[in-house]
């Protein structure tokens, strides 16, 4: 009974939660025609979102491509099929991959940095102090960086997909051998531009959007205490990978379903 | 209603959620003048600038601000009515991305098409006033907290408002830089004709500046005047808070079980 209890306030709590995510999300909407105007917060904000987390994604993109090149190449290489390798490394990494990893990637770098970030503003009533200056904490605080996240995504996962299909030549080529005209002629062959890369595309969009919101939203609606930022950040870590997870494989089942 | 109040609180209730923090204050302020208002910590006095400055509304009672009733004002008007109130917060909330120039420069660069070197003027006027011209580039994390308030107090006067809020504007200060604020805040108040409202439980320090003292505890207004007023105030309560007596009216242990009782445990009885 207390169980059904608990569980009822925590669906209730999680419903009222995204209530108030999704009219927030609205009011940022409203403002991101400022936000583009306002160019040289948003290319400050380019640059902390989306350039500090390249190192991140490069490293992990570069080791992610040569695991996929030894791991394809161990099955493949039984059907005496290794030729497909740049096929395989290239498919994993555009459809499912990139993005995911990506949005991943960019939760922990860039999203908790983001939340901890307009949390921390909310402690030393920098918040406060915007809005009684008449300004607009949405407009100049949060819009730039929510469009900053937006924008940095697919970039960023079509950084991570073009570093791991090198890193799987490296692995493939470079150290088992593979063909290296094959590697790379497999793969324009067998991976279709609307199929395959512009669906990859969609999901970083739609990663990027959810991330970057979670992040703005948790940071802005943290309690203005030190724990209250603090489990904030951990929970825009959380939730932005379940969010993303589900969401890939409701994308997944759409784009490839059939 | 009197012209001469700037500020007018009238039967102001506020509850966050089910606790009830104001209950029924009346408070004046009136033009040109620097008001206190006193009461120990998590009285409501944070609460009661943000009333005034519109960042809350109260469920009753009304808060009217240079004749316009604040809670009811639409979002646009509240803006205007706001860049003409200076506000220092507690911890000072200089922008940290930004270094002092530039915090200073913010209101302006917001809410004014200044050209450049208008703004470098204006910036280095206010910043010259309370006396921090040579830091100018410093960012704040490098300043001290008196500094940051300084700071935060030529950013509040950037747009030249007509009143100032002070939110505990002493506390964790060294001698020396309070008796600067404390200087400040009424040279400024009385050099560009502001009206300034602090709120602080300094009493020493706020009875030397203010023409006029509220004293609130507990979501009510009880007593206010004069410093010298409050001094013969017959309020029990009022004369342990200006004296500072550990016990009083207020006191000095946390409601508790009996002390004895607590010791010996709920076997011993
Ligand atoms: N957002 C909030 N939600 C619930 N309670 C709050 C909130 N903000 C302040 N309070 C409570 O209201 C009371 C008054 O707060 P405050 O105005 O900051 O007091 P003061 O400035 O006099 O120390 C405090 O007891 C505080 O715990
Ligand atoms: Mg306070």
């Amino acid at each position: 009974m207390n169980l059904l209890v608990r569980l009822g306030a925590w669906s209730l709590g999680s419903m009222q939660r995204l209530g108030r995510g999704s009219l927030f999300l609205l009011a940022v909407l409203w403002r991101l025609p400022g936000a583009l105007v306002q160019f040289r917060l948003l290319l400050g904000q380019l640059y902390s979102v989306g350039v500090l987390t390249v190192q991140i994604i490069v490293v992990s993109a570069l080791s992610v491509g040569m695991v996929l090149g030894l791991q394809g190449y161990n099955t493949l290489v039984d059907f005496n099929a290794e030729a497909s390798l740049g096929q395989v490394v290239a498919l994993s990494l555009v459809r499912e991959l990139g993005p995911v990893l990506t949005a991943l990637l960019f939760a922990g770098r860039a999203g908790s940095a983001l939340t901890a970030e307009i949390g921390l503003m909310k402690v030393t009533e920098q918040i406060s102090a915007m809005e009684m200056m008449a300004v607009d904490p949405l407009r100049r605080v949060v819009a730039p960086r929510f469009l900053a996240g937006v924008l940095s995504m697919p970039l960023l996962a079509a950084l991570f997909s073009a570093v791991g299909v090198f890193g799987g030549y490296l692995a493939g080529v470079g150290l088992l051998g593979v063909d290296g005209g094959a590697y790379w002629s497999q793969m324009q062959a067998k991976v279709d531009f609307y199929g395959d890369v512009m669906n990859g595309v969609v999901k970083s969009v739609v990663f990027g959007w959810v991330a970057t919101w979670i992040a703005v939203f948790e940071g802005y609606d943290a309690p203005p205490t030190n724990e209250g930022v603090s489990r904030a950040t951990t929970r825009t870590v959380v939730h932005t990978a379940f969010a993303v997870l589900a969401l890939d494989f409701v994308l997944t089942a759409i784009m490839f379903g059939n | 209603m009197d012209a001469d109040d700037l500020v007018i609180l009238e039967g102001v209730r506020f509850s966050h959620g089910p606790r009830r923090i104001l209950d029924g204050i009346d408070i004046r302020i009136r033009r040109g003048s620097v008001t206190t208002i006193m009461g120990p910590s998590g009285t409501g006095k944070t609460t009661l600038l943000r009333l005034i400055g519109g960042q809350l509304r109260p469920q009753s009672g009304r808060v009217v601000v240079d004749g316009e009733e604040v809670p009811r004002l639409p979002r646009r008007r509240l803006f205007e009515l706001r860049k003409r109130m200076g506000m220092m917060f507690q911890s000072g909330a200089l922008f940290n991305d930004l270094n002092v120039f530039e915090n200073v420069a913010f209101p302006l660069r917001e809410h004014t098409a200044l050209p450049e070197s208008m703004i470098r003027d204006l910036v280095l006027m206010k910043l010259h006033a309370v006396g921090l011209r040579g830091a100018r580039d410093l960012m704040p994390s490098e300043l001290s907290g008196g500094m940051a308030r300084r700071v935060a107090l030529a950013r509040a006067i950037a747009l030249d408002p007509m009143m100032i809020m002070y939110d505990e504007p002493f506390t964790g200060q060294d001698p020396i830089t309070v008796g600067v604020i404390m200087q400040l805040i009424r040279h400024l108040n009385d050099a560009l004709g502001l009206t300034s409202i602090i709120v602080s439980h300094d009493v020493a320090e706020v009875s030397a500046i203010s023409d006029r003292l509220y004293v609130i505890s507990q979501g009510k207004v009880l007593d206010h005047g004069t410093p010298q007023d409050l001094e013969r105030s017959p309020s029990a309560w009022v004369q342990q808070f200006l004296h500072g007596r550990p016990d009083g009216p207020i006191p000095f242990h946390y409601p508790a079980p009996d002390y004895a009782e607590d010791l010996l445990g709920p076997d011993a009885t």
